[in-house]
């Protein structure tokens, strides 16, 4: 096997596992075993897996409040994750942050953001922090098509392009912001536009094609590396479910045409890459099934770890206010 | 001991800063000219006029291993960036369990009394203390300033520095070199017996004032200035009510929520100094209106050595608490 092959059915088990996680969470969540919101990221998972498949380890991310595929992507631990989301104590926040605030700053994952735009300014920072450090990291900041509507998105690509900084902005455009769609609230319909006014490359690409996600930041993350600034990519993907649930998944509003057009075979994510590598003979069906029992396995294990773990003491609720 | 101003203290804090670690870094929409012939541009850094930006900027570089220093210039500035305070500043370590510190501090000039009208007459610092996760430091003295900017760059946390407008240009007696302020402890400006006078920031000065007066007839005052609001010293400011019985406290914002009712109501839900009280608390702050434009409107507006005195009398004659 070839590495490119390796690192084909690697993308091809994260995005499994992404689409897998937040299905689970959902469940879960409807059972009422965890709490609070969920922000599902089923539709979008070729962003994530192709935009981390191009940073090297020591790279760094932000998220948004749609974050757990950044997570997976990004190689973060899913039994944390998990723990994090039943509000336990070996959660990656020790159940402090819940769903919209998990963050691995080991592994270079800098934080999921409640706060739409809010990660901008702060991957800039650490894109600062990279420049002065000289050692060649990048920062990849995910945000939705919603973020272009914030002074964030616009205060932090001028600073980005001003300073030359090694950001790459990934714009998840998935159509709609919370309930309303991007043509509701925008007039340009490529957001890849803002970049020239910047004085940075757009890049428009296919965002449920994780290979030319990969690419596309490829390029961003050589540029960035090589000291000549930023780069705005915009990934126009859909998301198929709702945008966020408490107790229960709020009613679609949307034209069920539209979601039967983006849910094709052809256009998901996970299946285009599925049938390109079985096209390939890089894998058989057989291959694909072992594959998507082993994320199952392996998020069983994830529950069992969170339901093993204690709730936080509430002795410990002023811990880690402050550092020392 | 050589004298120096308010503003030089806190230019040779930074100088001190900067020169002793290589990750201290600053960001300011004017340029800092001395700063930046001493340690470049890729350090000392101009920003574009945008300060959500360069706010969650110094909190991102924060968090992975610089310490910047970023002067929103008047506080007013900062409240267009209030997304990165609240939201991101004061709660990402704690948010995120504790996963990382964020050593950045957002230094700004604040208060009124320059003829600058409402936008820009601002001490807001107790809309900051409300937020947990934030220190707050108020220093009244140059030596106060430079020592406690000095620890607030050195702090492993999100500090706001709040630098009075009126006290910039005010000389002092500052050590030279390595000399820091711990954040968190007062400091008793001035001793005394009768009543206790906590002053902030120009109100320190003008709290001393007012004692130095009415020593003059036998009233002994004990000023205590907290220097951190966040984290407040608050035994120091006890000890002192529990042996003067008597508590007058004095600052620029409006009364509502402010500085001064929470070191009112840390003083009193104190049993033991409670019962030490001998007279009902009086706050002396702004009136609750925007600061105004004309001087005599502004200083309508403001807490004055009259003022101050005037609470001190009715205090002082304050009827006995009932036990």
């Amino acid at each position: 096997m070839t590495t490119d092959a390796k690192e084909l059915i690697t993308m091809l088990r994260t995005m499994v596992l992404i689409r897998e996680f937040d299905l689970l969470a959902i469940e879960l969540r409807k059972a009422g075993r965890i709490h609070g919101v969920v922000h599902p990221y089923v539709g979008e998972e070729a962003v994530a897996t192709g935009v981390c498949a191009a940073l090297s380890p020591t790279d760094r991310i932000t998220s948004t409040h749609r974050g757990h595929g950044h997570c997976i992507a990004k190689g973060a631990d899913i039994n944390r994750m998990m723990a994090e989301l039943f509000g336990r104590v070996d959660g990656y926040c020790k159940g402090k942050g819940g769903s919209m605030h998990i963050a691995d700053f080991g592994i270079g994952m800098l934080g999921a953001n409640g706060i739409v735009a809010g990660g901008l300014p702060i991957a800039s920072g650490a894109a600062l922090a990279a420049q002065l450090e000289g050692a060649g990291g990048v920062v990849a900041c995910f945000f939705g098509d919603g973020a272009t509507g914030e002074g964030e998105f616009h205060e932090s690509l001028n600073i980005a392009a001003l300073w030359k900084l090694p950001v790459i902005f990934v714009c998840e455009n998935n159509r709609f912001g919370a309930d309303n769609a991007v043509e509701s609230v925008r007039v340009v319909a490529d957001i890849s536009l803002h970049a020239a006014a910047y004085g940075m490359p757009g890049v428009a690409v296919d965002g449920n094609d994780v290979l030319a996600v990969r690419d596309a930041t490829g390029n961003a993350v050589d540029r960035a590396r090589r000291g000549e600034g930023p780069t705005l990519l915009h990934c126009q993907t859909f998301r198929w479910l709702f945008h966020a649930m408490r107790d229960a998944p709020p009613p679609e509003t949307r034209p069920a045409a539209l979601l039967a057009e983006w849910r094709e075979r052809e256009r998901d994510p996970i299946a285009r890459l599925e049938d390109h590598l079985t096209h390939q003979g890089i894998v058989s069906a057989a291959d694909v099934a072992a594959l998507r029992e082993g994320v199952k396995r392996d998020l069983g294990a994830a529950v069992d770890f969170a339901e093993a773990s204690p709730y936080p003491d509430p002795d410990d609720l002023l811990v880690d206010m402050f550092a020392e | 001991m050589r004298e120096i101003s308010f503003a030089q203290a806190l230019d040779e804090a930074m100088m001190e800063e900067m020169q002793r670690d290589e990750r201290v870094i600053t960001m300011a929409t004017r340029r800092a000219h001395a700063l930046e012939k001493a340690f470049g541009p890729k350090r000392v850094r101009f920003t574009p006029i945008s300060e959500a930006a360069f706010t969650g900027i110094g909190l991102g570089a924060a968090g992975s291993g610089f310490r910047p220093v970023v002067h929103w210039g008047m506080v007013t500035f900062s409240f267009v960036a209030m997304d990165q305070i609240v939201n991101q500043a004061s709660k990402i370590r704690y948010m995120f369990g504790g996963q990382a510190d964020f050593p950045v501090t957002y230094r700004c000039t604040t208060g009124g009394g320059a003829q600058v009208a409402a936008q820009h007459s601002q001490s807001p610092y107790s809309m900051f203390m409300h937020l947990a996760g934030l220190k707050i430091v108020l220093p009244s003295t140059p030596a106060d300033a430079k020592g406690l900017l000095k620890s607030s760059i050195r702090d492993n946390n999100p500090v706001i520095f709040f630098e009075c407008s009126r006290l910039a240009a005010v000389t002092g007696p500052v050590p030279e070199g390595d000399v820091t302020v711990p954040l968190g402890v007062a400091d008793v400006k001035r001793a005394g017996r009768d009543m206790t006078v906590v002053g902030l920031a120009y109100y320190v000065r003008e709290a001393l004032a007012v004692a130095e007066t009415l020593a003059r007839e036998g009233i002994s005052i004990e000023v205590i200035d907290p220097r951190t609001l966040v984290p407040m010293d608050v035994e120091t400011i006890r000890a002192s009510v529990r042996k003067t019985g008597r508590l007058v406290v004095v600052d620029e914002a409006p009364a509502t929520c402010s500085a001064a009712s929470e070191i009112i109501a840390l003083v009193t839900e104190d049993p033991e100094t409670f019962r030490a009280l001998r007279s009902p608390v009086e706050r002396v702050c702004a009136a609750p209106v925007p600061v105004p434009f004309s001087p005599p409107l502004e200083r309508a507006a403001l807490p004055d050595q009259a003022r101050i005195t005037a609470a001190v009398r009715r205090v002082l004659e304050g009827a006995p608490v009932a036990v």
